[in-house]
């Protein structure tokens, strides 16, 4: 049997283009050995999830190095260098060091909910990347809600952050789960309403059928729903725990938020889920917005997850980079933010799209008329925000009158006389 | 049923992150406002005044680099300056206009690590610290060009400089004064000034007004943010800063984006004053001669410099021995720090790391 799997896959090795056909490969030599029905799905499924689980290992292997370089590049530094060609082995020496310390634990802490938080937080991730579609036919879990799947997986992540901080028994830890609270409150709501744009334009909350969407309009989602692409990335961040909404983590303010009790590969495990996370959301982001697998003529000659992979690090690049760049909102500033601009937003485009949804079903209009119409209301819809929450965010420091004064002649006081009896007094002239 | 809440007491230091060395703060937090501090120092108390009574003047100069350990050169300046005040030394031009240029190079370096640790304190990833660093480096490669040191220097002497510049000095101060920080300085102007972001974290964050600034004898950056026009250089220049042209900046609100505008304005006029230095520099030499054991005669002498972080001074006391009888520092990272608690009591968690950020404190000169 294991020989007869061998040969199948070193006689299709050149088919990399939709690695699905394997199943039916394996669906056929099932077949004709009478096996039973489930066994095809047992095989399939197995194989599908060691593909997916060994991809999620090895990107939050190679993002330790990604990021490090890639941010050390962006802050004038050359980044790990020292380990391996172009500090490849980092990752190793990395891991090597966690596993080598000690676990630690709070004599106060709640064992189990701190030992279980760790391994919450690296779950939804992994659940994440079984209903994203690699290629035309490669969706290991294809489920017909499938945005709806994504959203209920990923606040999972925060629950996580939740259980760290709050079983820590420590001040910054709670801290940073009270922060991570109150964002979850406030972010998902903008995700939510900004990823029901893309549903309704699309009809389905299948996301290989918004992928098919894509490909048969011939616009990917982020010209169609550039406002809603920009509410869910900033929101996304937010979620994300990174900078500029790193606040449940905040270093300079709270140490290390809600893993600061956390040691050893304890925290080995929270350090690679953030990484994990990033690339599942740049995952989400590049299907929904970016036309996952697909790429105009791209796909015909390049294997669909490979562009898939290639668009996942380019959203992940797009991550570092802020990361690198801004600085961080205080708590009061991202929820006002959340509530009072993203969230407004984010309901403004749903109805928006609503009603362009609702005129192309009733005109019967041809979709080479609609399509390109969308994209100019719409791209002209975010810039028009974007630009005008610019400007309402001006005139708050408008009060403060900017410049700075210059003096090249300061008055002083006079001074009482010196030891030699010259008097040190008056404007002094420069 | 009323909910009950007490305020919680968080340390924010001696170990943390963002406070700057191992200064304490025991804040008493209600949810993320703070409702009283507690300002605990003295962490990185060497005893330094007590241990230079036993130490001649000359071999006290490197304590004045281990005070303030990011700005050595004018450390060394103001003790050498009360010195040669009680002792009446006459300095050769060539060293005061050594020591003007190599005040200014500290102030530049120093300034720059306060303007990208604060953009640290509002949380950027580590990015503005690392540019400043950068830049930082490149005055560091002078001092090491004269003095051999980067960090503590122990160049200034009683009676002049320690050494005199190396041939190669000029032509690198030149490329850095006039090729280089220019355009970095402008860079910063045009990443930090306006950068919305930190306008949000840092206007009205921390405000020190006129009253609080007196009252406190708040100097440099903070005294000058709160609007009031001070600079010991240009009130009691020491040296030869009354033959230079520069401008003092000062701030309208007082709050911790106009010290960030003023450190970055602070060290464009640095530039200026060392470019009017280096132009005026004459010959001759670097030092007088004194004898390593400098016996002043008995009395006191107070001096007073403009360091990066204020005014500091040096109150020196002689009985004639070879060793200082009394040696006090007004540290200014100390007396800014006075007002921290009038500033952060009312303000959340992340607007106190950046109002403490914005004060440009050096726990090695507070504690001394």
């Amino acid at each position: 049997m294991i020989m007869a799997l061998l040969t199948i896959i070193t006689d299709n090795w050149w088919d990399i283009r939709d690695l699905s056909n394997l199943s039916h490969e394996i669906e056929k030599l099932i077949g004709d050995a009478n096996g039973p029905a489930w066994l095809i799905y047992v095989v399939s499924g197995l194989l599908g999830a060691i593909g997916i689980v060994s991809f999620i290992g090895g990107v939050a292997v190679i993002n330790i190095w990604v990021e490090r370089r890639v941010v050390g590049r962006m802050q004038s530094r050359l980044g790990p260098n020292r380990l391996g060609p172009f500090g490849l082995l980092q990752p190793v020496a990395d891991a090597i060091k966690l596993m080598q310390k000690e676990v630690l634990m709070p004599g106060t802490a709640s064992g189990l909910i701190f030992t279980a938080a760790p391994i919450m937080f690296t779950v939804p991730g992994i659940l994440l990347m079984a209903v994203l579609p690699w290629g035309r036919n490669m969706t290991l879990a294809s489920l017909d809600v499938g945005v709806l799947f994504l959203l209920a997986a990923s606040s999972l992540a925060a629950l996580a952050v939740f259980m760290a901080g709050y079983s820590s028994d420590n001040k910054y830890a709670l801290f940073g789960s009270m922060r991570v609270i109150a964002m979850l409150v406030s972010y998902e709501i903008p995700i939510v309403i900004s990823l029901l744009g893309v549903v309704l334009f699309a009809g389905t909350m299948d996301l290989q059928g918004i992928v098919l969407f894509q490909e048969k309009y011939w616009a990917f989602m982020i010209l169609l729903q550039p406002l809603a692409f920009f509410i869910y990335f900033i929101s996304v961040s937010a979620e994300l725990n990174r900078t500029p909404a790193d606040i449940a983590e905040a270093e300079s303010e709270i140490v290390g938020g809600y893993h600061t009790e956390y040691s050893g590969m304890k925290f080995g495990l929270f350090y690679a889920a953030e990484l994990i996370n990033a690339v599942v959301v740049s995952a989400i982001i590049s299907t929904l917005f970016l036309g996952g697998w697909w790429a105009y003529k791209l796909d015909e000659i390049v294997p669909g997850w490979m562009i898939y992979i290639g668009k996942i690090y380019g959203v992940y690049f797009l991550f570092v980079w802020t990361r690198g760049t801004l600085p961080r909102f205080r708590i009061d500033q991202l929820l006002a933010f959340a509530w009072k601009w993203m969230t407004p937003m984010a309901i403004l485009n749903l109805i928006l799209v609503a009603a362009e949804v609702l005129v192309w079903d009733e005109s019967g209009w041809s979709a080479g008329v609609m399509i390109p119409a969308f994209v100019v209301i719409n791209g002209t819809l975010a810039i028009a925000t974007v630009y005008a929450f610019m400007r309402l965010l001006a005139p708050k420091f408008e009060r403060f009158p900017t410049a700075l004064r210059f003096y090249s002649n300061i008055d002083v006081p006079s001074l009482p006389a010196t030891a030699d009896g010259a008097a040190r007094a008056g404007t002094q002239t420069v | 049923m009323p909910i009950k809440s007490e305020p919680v007491e968080v340390n924010i230091g001696p170990q943390h992150p963002s406070t700057h060395g191992v200064f304490r703060m025991v804040a008493r937090i209600d949810g993320e406002r703070i409702v009283d501090v507690k300002m605990v120092v003295g962490y990185l108390h060497r005893s330094m005044e007590k241990l230079a009574e036993e130490r001649t003047f000359t071999q006290n100069i490197p304590f004045t680099d281990r005070m303030d350990y990011l700005a050595a050169m004018t450390g060394n300046l103001g003790y050498c300056l009360s010195v040669e005040k009680l002792a009446g030394i006459e300095v050769p031009e060539r060293a005061q206009y050594l020591r003007v240029i190599f005040s200014e190079l500290q102030r530049i370096a120093s300034h720059c690590m306060a303007t990208g640790a604060f953009i640290n304190d509002c949380g950027a990833w580590q990015t503005p610290v690392m540019y400043c660093f950068r830049d930082r480096e490149k005055v560091l490669d002078l001092f090491e060009m004269t003095c051999g040191a980067r960090l503590t220097t122990n160049y200034m002497r009683i009676g002049g400089v320690a050494f005199d510049i190396p041939d190669e000095f000029l032509p690198a101060l030149d490329r850095l004064v006039n090729d280089d920080l220019p355009y970095r300085f402008e860079e910063y102007e045009q990443l930090l000034v306006g950068n919305e972001i930190i306008m949000m974290r840092a206007r009205d964050v921390g405000v020190v007004t006129p009253e609080m600034a007196i009252n406190a004898s708040l100097t440099g950056p903070m005294l000058r943010s709160a609007g009031i026009a001070w600079d010991t250089r240009k009130a009691d220049p020491y040296c030869v800063y009354d033959r230079m042209t520069f401008d003092i900046p000062v701030g309208y609100n007082g709050d911790a984006y106009d010290r960030m505008l003023i450190r970055i304005e602070e060290m464009k006029q640095s530039l200026r004053i060392i470019r009017q230095a280096v132009h005026q520099l004459p010959d001759g030499p670097h030092k007088t001669d004194v004898p390593l054991a400098i016996r002043p005669p008995a009395g006191e002498a107070y001096s007073r410099v403009e360091s990066p972080k204020g005014e500091l001074g040096f109150y020196v006391v002689s009985d004639g021995g070879p060793a200082p009888y009394r040696w006090h520092v007004r540290a200014p990272s100390l007396i800014n720090l006075s007002v921290l608690k009038e500033m952060t009591v009312g303000q959340t968690i992340a607007d106190a790391i950046v109002t403490l950020g914005s004060i440009d404190i050096n726990v090695g000169e507070l504690d001394r």
